[in-house]
């Protein structure tokens, strides 16, 4: 038992300081969804297939939107995108006390390249 | 004769990791009859198939249980993929196993945590869970999810593991085997670990398989009960043998999961050594006809997902038969005649996974 106590002494606390430092992450750690709108043709096949029904596409708007709380980053819709425009990211998401709805809306003209990114974090 | 009581244990207890709720009928200290009822945490999930493509389903399968998910995606897969007639690359099996028994061996050391803090005994607690965030590291790191790995799809797995994954296994696993021995030791030997579990919560051989107890619960009362005996996916190439202890008490539990732990250990050394190369996922088209009665091995024993289609891309029924529902009886057994101050320890070591149960 002493030899565990003197231990411990020398090591430290075998935990981190989460969300002061930040949590180990892999090079294939599934954190959270992102999406490259430039790309995205609004078919909605992501919304499809999505297990949590977390993404609404609107076609006529131009808009897609997931509502993080429900996302269970499964990586199903990233398997379906035919544009791979949709992609996991390794950084796990802040901590936020309601739930965030995330808006991207996609450039106005499908043909041209250099379209605009808006993000809008909608707190419910 | 004194006047008998009732006292309600749970939904909220402090050792109760998810909601059951037992009513307690007592005569003084002493459990006469346990009443248990559940109903707390019923999601639904089953009539979900009817809903999701059944592909997509996998995703929701594995989430059936916040533990096991690894084998609820696989049984569920396996079940599909009974349906469609899909023969799914062997590499893929074996890796399911791998992935499978580090499943294990993180629920049983959660278990063993859990299980010690009932007991009282935060620091073994505390270990326990340490040797877990060694296991929990090298799932993040093979398939990306700590807890739920979302690495199954039907026809195989998402991800392979290359040679130097496999040799940094190797070398990870004497470390582990040296934290194991030492929490099996402690568990063996320590005064107040056989204090409050030796003796206690008896399951007689008999009883066990009257009652049908599965996984642990039937094998520390004497009996050889192992899905995975069967030779599912990959294990008919793997040399296993399951853990049995005979005693039938808490204590004979408790060891058959620290016993598990070293099978694991050795189950993976062993398919590491015989994976073959090849493909680990094939394509799959058109949908299912048919039905299908998977059974694999989960931590807390025998699984069951038995799955309907009929041609279409959403299943006609999805049916789950878990391990904690068959451990029920057996538990309401082992709570008669026991002391109150005993029922979490005897509520335990069935280890119960409410979430499972009711889905």
């Amino acid at each position: 038992m002493a030899l565990t106590v003197l231990k411990n002494l020398v090591k430290g606390p075998a935990t981190i300081r989460y969300p002061y430092q930040p949590a180990k992450v892999t090079p294939v750690t599934r954190g959270h969804l992102v999406v490259n709108i430039n790309n995205c043709i609004f078919c909605g096949l992501c919304r499809a297939h999505c297990p949590a029904d977390a993404i609404e596409v609107s076609k006529p708007d131009r808009t897609w939107k997931l509502h993080q709380f429900q996302c269970v980053i499964c990586g199903c819709c990233v398997s379906y995108c035919p544009k791979d425009c949709l992609s996991i990211e390794q950084t796990y998401l802040p901590p936020s006390p309601a739930a965030t709805i995330v808006t991207v809306t996609g450039p106005d003209e499908p043909e041209k390249n250099e379209g605009q990114e808006e993000g809008i974090n909608k707190k419910l | 004769m004194s006047k008998q009581i009732i006292v309600p244990f749970g939904p909220q207890h402090p050792v109760l990791p998810e909601p059951i709720h037992l009513d307690l009928v007592l005569e003084d200290e002493r459990v006469v009859e346990a009443i248990p009822s559940i109903g707390y945490v019923h999601r639904g999930l089953e009539k979900l198939v009817e809903k999701r493509d059944y592909k997509d389903y996998v995703f929701i399968s594995e989430r059936i249980c916040g533990i096991c998910s690894f084998i609820h995606g696989a049984t569920y897969c396996q079940a599909v993929e009974q349906v469609m007639g899909l023969e799914i690359p062997r590499r893929a099996e074996f890796l399911r196993a791998i992935w499978s028994e580090y499943s294990r061996m993180h629920s049983h050391l959660l278990w063993l945590g859990c299980f010690a803090d009932a007991m009282g005994y935060e620091n073994l607690f505390m270990n326990c869970w340490k040797v877990r965030e060694k296991i929990l590291d090298v799932l993040e790191r093979t398939t990306g999810g700590r807890v739920i790995q979302g690495v199954n799809r039907v026809g195989g797995v998402s991800r392979d593991m290359d040679a130097a994954e496999f040799r940094r296994i190797e070398t990870e696993i004497p470390g582990l085997r040296a934290d194991y021995t030492e929490l099996t030791r402690i568990f063996d030997e320590d005064l107040t670990v056989q204090t409050r579990t030796k003796g206690v919560g008896m399951l007689s051989k008999d009883m066990a398989w009257e009652l049908g107890a599965v996984g642990p619960v039937i094998r520390g009362s004497g009996h050889a009960v192992d899905a995975r005996m069967t030779g599912y996916g990959a294990y008919d190439e793997l040399d296993f043998k399951p853990v049995v202890r005979t005693e039938g008490d808490c204590h004979a539990r408790c060891l058959v999961r620290a016993g598990e732990l070293f099978t694991s250990l050795d189950l993976i050394e062993n398919a590491i050594d015989r994976i073959p190369k090849g493909d680990i996922l094939i394509p799959v088209k058109g949908n299912p006809s048919g039905e299908y009665y998977a059974q694999t091995e989960q931590p807390r024993g025998e699984v069951i997902h038995y799955v309907k289609a009929n041609g279409k891309k959403n299943l006609v029924r999805h049916r789950v038969r878990t391990p904690t529902l068959a451990n029920v009886p057996p538990l309401v057994h082992m709570l008669a005649g026991c002391e109150l101050a005993d029922v979490p320890v005897i509520v335990l070591t069935i280890d119960p996974c409410i979430g499972c149960m009711e889905r």
